[in-house]
This record gives C-alpha cells, sequence and structure tokens, in this order.
C-alpha cells in the first residue's frame, strides 16, 4: 500500500497548543514538510515572533530563536550577514511586521536581504486577546474596535505585501490562505518559491497568508475558513503579487 | 587616532565581524571608520541600519550565529537599544554596545556628558539583568577596553557596554594596538548554526511558567556574583596618603587628575580612585579606602550617579561630597581645583591630622 499521508520529519511529537481551527498550526504542517523536502533542516535558522506562535519552536525541529515585537527582519538580517550559508525565515503576524516592524520589514527588503518573511495576517492581535490589527478590516468588531472599524478614526486595513512589492529589493511577494485544501497547496508552493529565491541568492521575499483565528473572530473554525473567501480576500485578494525571480513556471 | 576611530580598529583587532550603527553625533567616526574597514573586509558585514533599533536586533542575530558582534551610538540611541540589550542578557548573547555619550536628557546636547551612569550600570531595559560597563578614560584605554570588552563578552556571555562620551570620542591621542586581528575564531559552542549532526537549538527566554524564568534569573545573577568577583577593575592615584579621594570615572576621571597634580604640589594629601569597570562597581575598594581616609569627592558630568554607589559602598562610614555639571558642560582641571580646595579647607584637613 502506498503511504500518502505521513506526520513530517521536522514537525516535534508533541501536541499544537493552537485553538481548534487556528492556521498556524497548517502552516507549521506545511513548512516543515517543505524544508524537509528542500532538504534545508540542517542549514535553517528560524524567527518565530511575541504573539501565538512564539512556541512555534516547541513544533519546528530546526534551529530557532525568539525576536523582539517586529524585530524579526533585523534578527534575521543580522543572522544572514554574519552566516551567509544559513537560510532564514522569520514568523510574524500582522501586528509585528505590519505594525511594530514596518520599518524593519521595509529596510530588509530594500536591502534586498537574502531572507523569507512568512506573514501570517488573521486581522486581529491573537495572543493578547483580539485587538484591531494594522490589517482588520473595516467595519470589523475586535475588542479595540467595539463598534467596528472606523476609517475616518482608526484607518484602513494596511496592505503591507502590496507596499513591500514596491521595494527594488523584495524579489518573490505572494498572498495565500489556508482555508481551504487547494490553497493550503498553493501555500506551500509559494513558500517553497520564496525560499527558492533566498536559495538562488536573488533578494527578500515574502509570503503573506491569510489564516483564521476562530476564536478572536468569535467563529466556528468552518465559519472562519468562510470569512476568509468572502469577506477577507475582498480587501487582501489572493495571488501573486510580484514575482522578478525569473523563473515563473507554467502550472 | 581620533577616540572613536581607535575603537573601530580595536574592534577589527579583537575579531568583530559585524557592526550595525545609525548615525548619531558624537560617535559618528566610529561608524564611518568601521564602513572604511570593516564593511569590505572578507566574512565580515557593515550595515548602516535604519534605526538604532534595527541596528541592535542586528546585533543580537549576529551573536545568534556566534559571530563578534558590534554597534554603538550616543545616548538617546542607546535608549533605543535598551530592548535589544534586554533580549541579549536574557538570552545570554555576547555584543558589545558603544555609548560616547552626550548630555541629556531628551534630544539634549551634543557636548560629552556623563548622564548615562544609572542607565548602564542598572541594566537599561525592562528585566532584572545586568551588562559589563567598561569606562575608558584616554584613547589607550578605548583601545585596550574595547578588545577586553570582546573577550569579556564571550567569557560570560553577556552583553558588554563601552561608556565613553563625547569628548573622548573627538579627542585625538597616539595608540598603541596590542593585538593583530585573528585570522579565524572558534564558532561559540551554542551558536545557532543550523541543525547539522546535532539536534536542533532553541534560543530563547519566554515561558508560560514562572518558575522557568526565575530559573533564568538565577542563573543570570549567579554570573552576576562571578563577574563581581573577577571582574571588578579600578585605578588608584596617590591614595596612600590621601585626607581627601576624590572618585571619578572616564573624562572626568581625566579632569580630576590635573586638579589633584596640582592640589599636590599646594600641599594638600589629595588621591583618587577611577572605577575602571562601573558595573560590577569597586565598592570593595572604596570600603578600603574609607578605613584610612575619611573624605570623598565624587565628581562626575551630571547631576549625582555614581555617588550613589559610593555611598552604598561606604554604608555611612565616611563624607561624600559632590562636584558635578551636567548638560554637557565639560569642567576645567582648575575648577575642579577649586573645588577641591575649598572642601580641604572646610573639612579643616590642612591642620596635619
Amino acid at each position: 500500500m502506498r503511504k500518502v499521508y505521513t506526520r513530517p520529519r521536522l514537525l516535534k511529537r508533541v501536541p499544537f497548543h493552537y485553538c481548534p481551527g487556528c492556521g498556524h498550526s497548517v502552516v507549521h504542517r506545511v513548512m516543515t514538510e517543505l524544508i524537509d523536502e528542500m532538504n534545508l533542516g540542517d542549514r535553517i535558522i528560524g524567527i518565530p515572533p511575541p504573539g501565538c506562535s512564539v512556541f512555534a519552536y516547541h513544533y519546528f525541529d530546526v534551529d530557532m530563536a525568539e525576536s523582539a515585537h517586529g524585530r524579526g527582519a533585523a534578527v534575521a538580517t543580522g543572522i544572514k550577514r554574519a552566516f551567509p550559508e544559513a537560510i532564514v525565515f522569520t514568523y510574524q503576524g500582522d501586528g509585528d511586521l505590519a505594525a511594530i516592524g514596518t520599518a524593519e520589514t521595509i529596510h530588509a527588503a530594500n536591502r534586498g536581504e537574502r531572507i523569507t518573511a512568512i506573514f501570517i495576517n488573521n486581522a486581529v492581535y491573537g495572543m493578547t486577546g483580539g485587538q484591531m490589527a494594522p490589517t482588520t478590516l473595516s467595519d470589523q468588531v475586535t475588542t479595540t474596535t467595539p463598534y467596528g472599524r472606523d476609517t475616518k478614526i482608526e484607518g484602513y486595513p494596511i496592505r503591507m505585501s502590496e507596499i513591500v512589492a514596491l521595494i527594488r529589493g523584495a524579489v518573490y511577494i505572494e498572498r495565500t490562505a489556508v482555508n481551504s485544501p487547494a490553497n493550503i497547496r498553493k501555500t506551500k508552493k509559494a513558500i517553497r518559491k520564496a525560499f527558492q529565491a533566498q536559495i538562488d541568492d536573488l533578494g527578500f521575499s515574502l509570503v503573506e497568508i491569510l489564516s483564521p483565528c476562530p476564536t478572536n473572530w468569535r467563529m466556528t473554525p468552518l465559519e472562519s475558513w468562510q470569512w476568509i473567501d468572502k469577506v477577507m480576500t475582498k480587501e487582501f485578494p489572493l495571488g501573486v503579487i510580484k514575482d522578478i525571480t525569473g523563473k515563473n513556471d507554467a502550472d | 587616532m581620533s577616540g572613536n576611530s581607535t575603537i573601530g580598529e580595536a574592534a577589527i583587532r579583537a575579531g568583530c565581524q559585524c557592526y550595525f550603527g545609525y548615525p548619531i553625533t558624537p560617535q559618528n567616526e566610529l561608524t564611518e571608520y568601521m564602513a572604511a574597514h570593516l564593511g569590505r573586509k572578507k566574512g565580515c558585514s557593515f550595515i548602516q541600519a535604519e534605526s538604532e533599533i534595527a541596528a541592535i536586533n542586528m546585533v543580537y542575530g549576529a551573536s545568534l550565529v556566534g559571530a563578534r558582534a558590534m554597534t554603538s551610538s550616543s545616548s538617546p540611541g542607546i535608549s533605543l537599544k535598551q530592548e535589544g540589550i534586554s533580549y541579549l542578557a536574557a538570552c545570554e548573547l555576547p555584543a558589545v554596545i558603544v555609548n560616547m555619550s552626550r548630555g541629556g536628557p531628551g534630544l539634549g546636547s551634543i557636548s560629552a556628558s556623563q548622564s548615562d551612569y544609572f542607565q548602564a550600570t542598572r541594566g537599561g531595559g525592562h528585566g532584572d539583568y545586568r551588562t559589563i560597563v567598561l569606562a575608558p578614560s584616554s584613547g589607550q584605554e578605548l583601545a585596550d577596553l574595547t578588545h577586553r570588552a570582546f573577550d569579556l563578552a564571550d567569557k560570560y556571555q553577556i552583553p558588554v557596554i563601552i561608556l565613553g562620551d563625547g569628548m573622548l570620542g573627538q579627542m585625538m591621542e597616539p595608540v598603541e594596538f596590542k593585538h593583530e586581528a585573528p585570522e579565524e575564531l572558534p564558532i561559540r559552542g551554542n551558536a545557532l548554526r543550523g541543525a547539522k549532526g546535532r539536534p536542533s537549538r532553541i534560543i530563547k527566554t519566554f515561558t508560560s511558567k514562572p518558575t522557568e524564568l526565575e530559573e533564568i534569573n538565577w542563573s543570570l545573577f549567579r554570573r552576576y556574583q562571578l563577574i563581581r568577583k573577577e571582574e571588578t577593575a579600578f585605578e588608584t592615584f596617590l591614595v596612600e596618603d590621601a585626607k581627601l579621594i576624590v572618585v571619578a570615572f572616564g573624562i572626568a576621571a581625566r579632569i580630576a587628575k590635573g586638579a589633584i597634580k596640582n592640589a599636590r604640589t599646594n600641599g594638600m594629601r589629595v588621591g583618587m580612585l577611577r572605577p575602571v569597570t562601573l558595573w560590577p562597581f569597586p565598592s570593595e575598594k572604596v570600603k578600603e579606602l574609607a578605613k584610612r581616609t575619611r573624605h570623598f569627592l565624587v565628581f562626575e558630568m551630571n547631576m549625582g550617579q555614581m555617588i550613589e554607589d559610593v555611598q552604598l559602598a561606604l554604608e555611612g562610614k565616611g563624607e561624600v561630597s559632590f562636584y558635578g555639571r551636567p548638560g554637557g558642560v565639560i569642567p576645567t582641571p582648575s575648577e575642579v581645583l577649586r573645588v577641591v580646595s575649598r572642601l580641604y579647607h572646610q573639612k579643616g584637613l590642612e591642620s596635619g591630622k
């Protein structure tokens, strides 16, 4: 009998602490599978953020170090400059990458740092209890926008991937989601391309992943999957935003 | 050679592989020196970062993978680096941070000041930690202590602060470098280099268990106790028969030395204690001096910060006076001499007791 599904070798054998329906565990699975497939396990270094996914280092069986909130791109820069043989990724939330760490992200991209940012966009601050994120949608209710995000007062959901795409040092940017088997497969493919851009020494790469947070969205896991399709992707359209790697494959 | 360039050359000769900085006066010559001399060196990296915060986090990243890394700034920029210094201390990572300090608070002035003593010696950022703080007072010492800073950082896996000031950075002095840059440094055993032929490794402090974090704090504390015991450094000057001892560090000690020499020619028995490590502070030496000398004059270019450490060390067993000039004002030796003479007479020390 052919084995079609197995636990990734680089995913540690410990239960996830994530809430039911959370996107982090899916992304962790996809990434550990990919790191193994690309044979990067012995030279990859990951930088998880403060937030729910701070514990990513309990799940990824690769070298990892914590970063201060928002500083992932700077930490990754230091790692890559001091140890260029490493493949370096940051794993960052929307508050991390698109609010407090905007400067670090933009300038790492602008220097064309050979690092990869995995950007989890769930439109809220998860671990702190569901406050407004820079990516919170218009009218979305969070604990700090109890009447819904009023764009006149709280500003607009920020499209960070599109901003970074304007930067010359960024070579590959794609927005995906983990709300369906098809989208999960696309996410894995996008991360593969992002890592490949780094391996090929081309520049900065970023994959934004729309990721469900049923707990803070006050939804069931299924409703949160549907909400990504019906609401979130209208503000944050899926697809390749920038690809100047010169490796556009046909499929 | 200017003090700032001296630090740069000494750092390169200590095997510094990475320098990340952000412009701020009065330390720009150091950043420029590293751009010119480290940036194109094989296996080395120089980045003019987008902010002091980014720079210290790049240092953190380089230290994670085992490189000797340095950043430098001046007071307002050092405030921004405190977050990163706290993380370095927490994760037990070596790094060298240079503060060529200037007048504060706020944007302050670009002139030399010593008003960052508290910030440097009390940890500076959040959490219960210390950094080793070295206070050079001459060009030669900038070179020697920069080299020592890298060694201490590696030996104790701790961030080391070099607390200079704007004047030391700008002064031109002849310097002898005692070391050649090493060909290659060994990679620190606990560095992240990818999980090749070994289990994967995590460098972090965050935990949901307070008792785990308590143990980390105890482990740091034990190391700090060891550093106190092994690494406290100071210079004494004419203290043997002194009736009044001036306590001063860095450039203030240099100024005080001139005043003390003149006081001696005027027949006043004045000496000096100069802490070279501000943390650990030479408290034992202060106690020992207090057995023979009752009067201490703390002289700082601030409103009185190190004086608290002197008072703590004395435990009331001596009389402490203070003279300070804050805000970037640089006092002259003759000004300090006037203060010393007045105090000497007020306390009746010339009476030959």
